[in-house]
């Protein structure tokens, strides 16, 4: 048995948890089996964020470390912190821009430089699409839809299984409709960032 | 996806749901009449669900006072006759704890479910306490799901289960089933009275001694009968891998074992426990017979373990049990499929896979939640430590349960006693009576609905001295928004009487009561240090809304500033307030993030400087 498994992580109010849902249900449209777990609480309050989605035929949504097929991290130090799910073979997505946690003046361990990030990512694991999605964001029209460009992203990984019009018929069925058309350009910029490279 | 497809889908179709989500689903399947429950996490959605679409279902849905209220409203529709359905966190049960053990007792005419939502590993929650216990303290059989679809589809079983021995059910799931998504096939949507009928019957629903006694023996033999079902239902099913090991395991356990034997191609027998009490100890009886050994995988306590060590001393059977209290798996915490391998290995250790896992090599700064940028509990704490250190006190901080416990946190520390809901104020009593210290104990508006009230009317009549601070930010924000009885509106989104804190604060007989808008600091602090010299009860209503609060008239927008010429960086309003919106910018001056900020203005009042001002 071999599932393809997601492990998506960032900071509290940047839409992991709808990103999750639009790609479980679009696994669910393509009739693949989905699982996904998602930890609600403290989300909305600044705190770390993590879902897990495993695409094919598993009981449990929990990913073992080291199994990770894609880590996609809309945060730099996430991805870090993270990587316990991820071995050579993974696939990252990472947005660049950083979000420095509330308490980092008191911190006794500063906010890493995100140059330092990336290559240790890179040290680690064979693919790292590195992108500002918050610039292509702001770009493609609001900054709330830095998660499509995220999405956009993921989809245009090779391995992904799920097909770019069943990714999109999905975020149709779960986005506000006036938020469609911005949130389709930030997807489009973030598949062609990653098909480009 | 629409919340409403939860209502509307037909038969067949599937949809990728919460486990929360297919609860109600299960809800609406089953014919429920009455919901009620308190929010808690990790159950909160199955009620903000119900919120929106129980009136097109044609169900009653409330959000009760707190959870004994909760449990009792569906008692009382089960009594008549309708199905009856209430939900809660698993410290939740314990509020409801006393009338739950009754109805056990007198039993139900429409069947009714209580499901329990545990929280093992503590996402959300302050003890991971494990509710199968509840089964065993109750006498009440227990059900538990693995996934979404096992959560909608054993509503179903457990109510015709309750019907048919006119008993109530108890559901436990844990967070990683609640909060796990997954496709769900949905099923046929059944009708059943929406109305009953009372027939009274004092013998059966008044527990007094004379009854009470009856109404036990009655339920021991209901229980005897359902042994029965448990030991030759399908649902709790074995899986024969071959070989002469087996697993015995429920819940979300069940899942990672699963994958586990899977995913490293192990021969592995699995009883997979769904109806868990009564404990089906014949089917376990069948299973282990011809194994050798037998590991039981389970979250949280050692409670089917010590059932199955129990199990062979009565048939002096000799198989070998592992589990937790042999140290195979750990005593406490949630379980993943890696640590289930890693129990695996420590028995077999010929399954090793020893792989590299990753760390991170750049130590990473902690990310813990905070207060919300504009948050009136940032303002209010601000005001109440600058009180207490203008009239140089010793000061100590009872707290209670919802947003602003984060106020155990540096800068604000204004945490340092908290056991439940609504303990702020009865520790407040015992604090009062045996300490010189000065005390501030802070409660929110539902906590003060859920708990507050009696202890607050026992502090005056004991005639304590304390500052009661209840922060009234008009919702249960903690757990997504929910409305409480101070509010206009009900949990069906209908006009509903408010109910109004500062009368109940009066009627109990406080002496100083004083409501406050805690984004005027200076006004807030005077106040608080009035209080502070107050001997006797104080009570201090901070009353603001919560800035998550959806569609609430929002202050008016403006934008704040920091003037860089007037900033000398002292950074008190960095270190004193921490809201997400102020930060320093890589050259050292500090900025304030418009997109975050939602101009509350304490900021401004804070800075010495006044380096922080209003962009005209």
């Amino acid at each position: 048995m071999k599932t393809y498994n997601i492990y998506i992580c960032g900071v509290g109010g940047q839409g992991i948890i709808k990103t999750s849902i639009v790609i479980g249900e679009a696994a669910m449209k393509s009739n693949l089996g989905v699982v996904m777990s998602e930890i609600h609480g403290m989300s909305q309050r600044g705190g770390v964020v993590s879902t897990e989605l495993k695409i094919g035929d598993s009981r449990s949504p929990i990913i073992n470390d080291g199994s990770a097929d894609l880590l996609i991290a809309f945060e730099p130090i996430e991805a870090l912190r993270a990587i316990s799910k991820a071995s050579k073979e993974t696939y990252v997505i990472v947005n660049t821009s950083s979000i420095m946690p509330f308490n980092i003046q008191g911190s006794n361990i500063p906010y890493p430089d995100v140059l330092s990030v990336l290559e240790e990512l890179e040290s680690k694991v064979n693919r790292v699409f590195a992108m500002d999605a918050e610039k292509i964001a702001k770009e493609s029209g609001h900054i709330l839809s830095l998660n499509m460009v995220m999405l956009g992203g993921a989809t245009a990984v090779s391995g992904f299984p799920i097909n770019k019009e069943t990714v999109k018929e999905s975020m149709s069925a779960n986005l506000p409709e006036k938020s469609i058309p911005i949130n389709m350009k930030a997807f489009e910029k973030g598949y062609e960032f990653v098909s480009s490279k | 996806m629409n919340l409403k497809n939860i209502l509307t889908h037909k038969e067949g179709e599937k949809l990728f749901l919460l486990g929360n989500e297919a609860a109600v689903r299960g809800v609406i399947e089953s014919g429920v009449s009455v919901a009620a429950t308190y929010p808690g996490t990790p159950s909160s959605e199955i009620g903000n669900v119900l919120s929106e679409i129980a009136k097109d279902a044609g169900i009653y849905f409330e959000f009760s006072i707190n959870e004994k209220v909760a449990l009792e409203v569906a008692a009382a529709a089960s009594a008549s006759g309708v199905r009856s359905f209430t939900f809660m966190k698993h410290v939740g049960l314990n509020v409801a704890a006393d009338s739950f053990m009754s109805v056990v007792y007198s039993g139900v005419n429409g069947g009714m479910i209580i499901l329990s939502a545990d929280d093992p590993s503590m996402f959300s929650s302050q003890n991971e306490q494990d509710n199968r216990h509840y089964a065993r303290i109750a006498n009440i059989p227990m059900i538990e799901p693995s996934n979404p679809q096992e959560i909608k589809d054993l509503m179903k079983f457990g109510y015709e289960l309750s019907e048919e021995f006119q008993i109530p059910i108890l559901m436990r799931t844990t967070t990683r089933v609640s909060h796990m998504r997954g496709v769900v096939e949905l099923g046929k949507v059944e009708e059943h009275p929406k109305t009953g009928y009372f027939k009274r019957d004092p013998e059966r629903f008044v527990p007094v001694p004379s009854s009470a006694r009856k109404m036990h023996k009655l339920l021991v033999s209901k229980m005897a009968e359902i042994e029965e079902v448990v030991n030759n239902s399908p649902l709790n099913k074995i899986f024969d891998n071959g070989g002469n090991v087996g697993i015995i395991t429920s819940g979300s356990a069940f899942n990672y074992v699963m994958d586990v034997l899977d995913e490293n191609n192990l021969k592995i027998n699995v009883l997979k426990i769904t109806l868990s009490y009564p404990f089906p100890e014949k089917r376990v009886l069948e299973f282990i017979k011809e194994l050798d050994s037998v590991i039981v995988v389970e979250e949280v306590d050692p409670v089917m373990e010590k059932e199955v060590l129990a199990c062979l001393g009565k048939y002096g059977l000799n198989t070998k049990v592992h589990g937790k209290l042999d140290e195979t798996l750990p005593l406490i915490f949630e379980y993943s499929p890696d640590i289930i391998l890693e129990g695996l290995n420590k028995l077999f250790k010929d399954n090793v896979d020893t792989k590299e896992i990753y760390e991170p090599n750049i130590p990473l700064p902690a990310r813990p939640p905070t207060l919300c940028p504009g948050c009136p509990h940032r303002a209010a704490y601000y005001a109440v430590k600058k009180a207490g250190e203008n009239l140089n006190l010793d000061v100590i901080y009872p707290t209670d349960i919802g947003c602003y416990t984060l106020g155990i946190e540096s800068p604000y520390e204004t945490a340092d006693y908290l056991l439940s809901m609504g303990s702020s104020v009865g520790t407040s009593c015992g604090f009062s009576k045996s300490v010189d210290q000065s005390i501030v104990s802070f409660i929110g508006d539902s906590t003060f609905f859920h708990a507050g009230i009696p202890p607050l009317i026992n502090a005056v009549h004991n005639k304590d001295k304390f500052v009661l601070v209840i922060l009234d930010n008009r919702t249960t924000a903690m757990t997504g928004g929910q409305p409480h009885p101070g509010l206009p509106l009900d949990g069906m989104g209908e006009i509903a009487p408010e109910i109004d804190i500062e009368r109940i604060v009066e009627a109990a007989g406080v002496q100083f009561l004083e409501v406050i808008n805690p984004l005027n600091i200076k006004k807030s602090q005077d106040i608080f240090q009035d209080a502070l010299k107050f001997d006797g009860v104080a009570v201090v209503i901070s009353k603001y809304p919560c800035m998550l609060i959806k569609g609430a008239k929002k202050k008016k927008q403006i934008v704040v500033d920091v003037d860089p010429d007037k900033c000398d960086k002292c950074l008190d309003c960095l270190r004193e307030l921490t809201c997400p919106a102020i930060y320093m910018a890589d050259n050292g001056s500090v900025n304030i993030d418009s997109a975050a900020c939602k101009g509350c203005t304490v900021c401004i009042q804070v800075c010495e400087e006044k380096a922080i001002g209003v962009k005209k």
